[in-house]
């Protein structure tokens, strides 16, 4: 930990690829932004990204990282995490690689309640394949693929995430900067899986969810008498399909993140240069 | 044919088959015999047969046999089961109080013993202990000192108190003593005891003890048959030595998180079967582009597809060294014995970090799940070192940055290997991927760095062929001009066939290889040979094939699969049969 981290120190040399205007820009710059100002540095940081448009982001951050397979990044970030609790892992991705393909780990993740953070660039299309439906396309956008819209209701991340016992449930608008880096701080200061859905725009192949419409839509928490402890409260705001929410939508103020309760604190890393000095001890248990 | 007694107690599953099995198995390896184990299992856990045999000897036995001298018949189908391994002079125990024993037919030339197990053990306590009635019986068979016996039920029942472990003791006793009052009668056995001090376990629990050894510390999996005895093992373990297990949510799953346990700096480990194998092919290539240290335990069972889950097969060798779309090296280790188990680990771990690269450890279903009698100096801690190949500190660190500061976890380097840093270290950030990549870690398309990096990974291989003794275990006559090749849990049937084989007249060499790749050149031992016998348990001979590959010599095979390993006489009839009438023989 350090405080005169900037969060220029985590950024790369890397010229980013994505469309200029892209909402990854800015849901990157908040992410760096809430590394720093909770006082990591890049050397212990960890940032899992997954495949897609988004999935580069782990290019463009200067920490240790992996870019991994498509939806698998969050198992990825638990291994990390569970191998060196003094890490600070920060697992990114985009709405199909987290909830299409990487859907069955997404809820596991949520459940198991690592403290780590989840930052999902939702644009609701699949950007790096050129514009199909994603899982949270609306029902009647027309894709590529999808010629008369999916015709099926998008998946709600926030309610999946809220019936899985999730512990800290967020969302934000890339291009709000102040206020997203704001949240995803709160996400990297919670104690267990803070998970954070961003709208990140795709200004290339998404014409209906654009920053005007979000602009137009978003209703910000902080303005709207909520009570992210309440369960209540978040489950009504979560299941209101209506509004674009802003905000902290549920923290547990329990939450007993999964190192804590299953005892693993080591850095496994360091281990000796022989067996266990009572190793003998495991051979005897045979007899 | 060394002075064994085979033993066996069947039933349906559910009836305790394999605890009771297990506990006669312990008694006699307390008791200083040497013990080998087999199991016939079904893949359901009520109904279905279900049998547990040993073997016992004071001389090492390594594989099961065609004969069977005392069974512990729970069911008719016990005995209808295991009639061509029966003989005369064999011994059924049974219950002919039992409903479906009532009218039990034990075949001529044999000896049946009715022993009202259930009663008898209604007066030590409770009929829940009924086969140690059974095994007390077989003790007055077998001329074995129950004693012995007594140990093994301590072990067993200890946790549950001592009350629990005088009934069983009393049930053992009542059981003996209705054979020596109702039969007077010598059997003809005689189970004598040494003072030798053995330890009894079998594949995955020597795998699971060979990586707490090598210092694993992470373990992610999903449950599989027959792999899941590894996870098993390690869980409770492990945490002692500051790791952990994860059960994850599939096989996807678990091999990410052992991926980014691995890149964390732990030495880490995911086991699965086939089916699992296949999930975690896409994986498997970010492992190895990423050049992550990891062991991929694959205990093999038949297939394809869910196959047959609790039968023998070695078929999926092909999947571990062609899986996975694109080239890209990966080591394969195939234990031949359980003890080798436990030391192909060791060596799993150390060549996945000082090569940097995904090593699959195979065993199996027959190494993984059936169990033998080793002394306790097979498993040599102090002998474990732990290599943990390039890895550079903060103070090293320097060394490996280019000209603006940046860590090179990919550099090209003479021997393929590249420095490794773990998350923590000042100075060696980066960035790991799949996708083709500079000396930096950042993605390429330029066509040389392409082929570079993909020479800098394969030249690893041949790094480690020139630093790695990868020799096969050899026995047999040196100079016959009969090879014989195996690998994998053949190596115990074929070195008991050699005794059969050598009572019969016929020579010849035998190498059984625990490493499939990189593996030994095999070229002059084939050309010095007349005929060369590739022996495995697959139908298409995926070993053999390999040795012709490496050879340019066709080969004689002997392939068996269905879903049961090769015993030691079948076997050295096989081999005597193919150089006999110089044909390939399969089962
Ligand atoms: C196993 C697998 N299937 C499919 C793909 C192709 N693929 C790459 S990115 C992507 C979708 C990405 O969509 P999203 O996660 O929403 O990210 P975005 O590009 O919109 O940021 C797909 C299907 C792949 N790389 N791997
Ligand atoms: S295609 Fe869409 S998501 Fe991808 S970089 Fe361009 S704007 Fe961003």
């Amino acid at each position: 930990m350090s405080s005169n981290v900037r969060f220029t120190d985590f950024k790369s040399d890397a010229q980013p690829t994505w469309c200029p205007g892209c909402g990854d820009f800015g849901t990157m710059n908040g992410m760096m932004k809430a590394l720093a100002e909770t006082g990591n540095t890049p050397d212990e940081t960890f940032v899992v990204a997954g495949i897609g448009c988004s999935g580069k982001i782990g290019t463009y951050m200067r920490s240790y990282a992996i870019h991994g397979v498509h939806g698998r990044a969050l198992p990825v970030g638990t291994g990390v995490k569970l191998a060196n609790p003094d890490i600070e892992v920060m697992v990114a991705g985009g709405d199909g690689d987290g909830y299409s393909i990487g859907a069955g780990h997404f809820i596991h993740a949520v459940r198991r309640n690592v403290d780590m953070t989840y930052v999902v660039m939702d644009n609701r299309i699949y950007g790096l394949t050129k514009g199909q439906a994603s899982p949270t396309s609306r029902e009647d956008f027309e894709t590529s693929t999808t010629p008369e819209g999916p015709q099926q209701p998008p998946v709600n991340p926030l309610a999946l995430a809220l019936a899985a016992s999730g512990t800290f449930i967020a969302q934000s608008f890339s291009t709000d900067a102040q206020r997203h880096a704001e949240i995803v701080k709160q996400a990297v200061e919670h104690d267990g899986f803070g998970f954070v859905n961003v709208f990140s725009p795709c200004v290339t192949f998404n014409d209906v969810d654009t920053y005007d419409y979000f602009r137009d839509h978003i209703v910000d928490l902080q303005d709207a008498d909520h009570d992210p402890t309440s369960y209540e409260d978040a489950r009504s705001r979560i299941l209101d399909r209506d509004k674009e929410y802003q905000g902290v939508l549920y923290r547990d103020e329990e939450s007993v993140p999964y190192e804590r309760s299953h005892g693993v604190d080591a850095d496994m890393s360091d281990i000796p240069d022989g067996a266990p000095e009572d190793a003998m001890d495991l051979v005897r248990e045979f007899y | 044919m060394p002075a064994d007694f085979n033993w066996a107690i069947g039933g349906e599953a559910g009836d305790g088959i394999d605890s009771t099995g297990k506990i006669f198995a312990q008694a006699l390896s307390r008791a200083g015999r040497h013990v080998f184990t087999s199991k016939d299992f079904a893949s359901r856990i009520r109904g279905g047969y279900t049998a547990y045999k040993v073997r016992t000897s004071v001389d090492q036995v390594q594989s099961v046999v065609d004969r069977l001298d005392v069974l512990i018949a729970l069911t008719q189908r016990t005995i209808d089961e295991n009639l061509d391994e029966l003989h005369e002079g064999s011994v059924i125990i049974y219950d002919g109080d039992r409903t479906t024993m009532q009218d039990v037919e034990i075949p001529e030339g044999m000896i049946g013993l009715d022993v009202p197990l259930k009663s008898l053990a209604e007066d030590a306590g409770g009929a829940i202990m009924r086969n140690v009635v059974a095994l007390g019986a077989a003790c007055a068979v077998g001329e074995f000192p129950i004693e012995n016996l007594d140990s093994a039920l301590e072990k067993r029942f200890g946790d549950k108190g001592s009350a629990i472990v005088d009934n069983n003791k009393e049930a053992a006793r009542l059981g003996r003593e209705y054979v020596l009052d109702e039969y007077d009668h010598e059997f003809g056995f005689d189970l004598e005891c040494t003072d030798e001090n053995y330890v009894l376990l079998n594949g995955d629990e020597a795998i699971g003890m060979g990586a707490i050894a090598a210092g694993c510390r992470f373990y992610a999996g999903y449950p599989i048959t027959p792999a899941t005895d590894v996870m098993e093992y390690l869980t409770g373990r492990i945490e002692e030595y500051g790791g952990h297990v994860v059960q994850a949510e599939d096989e996807l799953s678990a091999i990410n998180m052992a991926l980014g346990a691995a890149r964390a700096g732990a030495r880490s480990m995911t086991a699965t079967s086939g089916p699992g194998i296949d999930l975690m092919t896409e994986t498997f290539g970010l492992v190895a582009t990423s050049e992550t240290p990891l062991v991929i335990c694959n205990v093999m069972r038949s297939g394809p597809s869910t196959g047959m889950p609790t039968k023998q097969e070695q078929g999926d060798l092909n999947a571990m060294l062609y899986g996975g779309h694109g080239e890209v090296p990966r080591f394969v280790l195939a234990p031949t014995t359980i003890a080798e188990c436990f030391h192909k680990t060791v060596e799993a771990f150390n060549l996945a970090e000082k090569y940097q690269l995904p090593v699959y450890l195979t065993a199996d279903l027959s190494l993984a799940v059936t169990e033998q009698t080793y002394p306790p100096e097979e498993f040599d801690m102090d002998a474990v070192e732990i290599d943990r190949g390039k890895v550079v500190d903060e103070g090293t660190v320097g060394e490996w940055q280019d000209e603006q500061g940046r860590f090179k976890p990919h550099a090209l380097t003479d021997d393929g290997i590249s420095p490794r840093t773990f998350p923590g270290t000042e100075g060696g950030v980066h960035m790991s991927t799949g996708l083709e990549h500079d000396e930096l870690g950042r993605r390429t398309e330029d066509t040389d760095m392409r082929v570079q990096q993909v020479d800098k990974r394969s030249r690893k291989v041949d790094t480690a062929r020139e630093r790695e003794p990868f020799e096969p275990r050899e026995f047999g006559n040196p100079d016959a001009d009969t090879l014989v090749v195996s690998w994998g849990s053949n190596e115990g049937a074929l070195i008991e066939a050699k005794t059969f084989l050598d009572e019969e007249g016929v020579d010849a060499r035998f190498l059984s290889v625990p490493y499939i790749f990189p593996r030994p050149d095999l070229t002059e031992a084939v050309e010095a040979a007349e005929e060369t016998v590739v022996v495995e348990c697959n139908a298409t001979g995926q070993f053999a094939d390999l040795i012709e590959h490496d050879t340019l010599t066709r080969v004689t095979r002997i392939n068996k699969y269905d879903g049961v390993r090769f015993k030691a006489d079948e076997l050295a009839e096989r081999i005597a049969d193919v150089l006999a009438t110089g044909e390939e023989a399969t089962a």
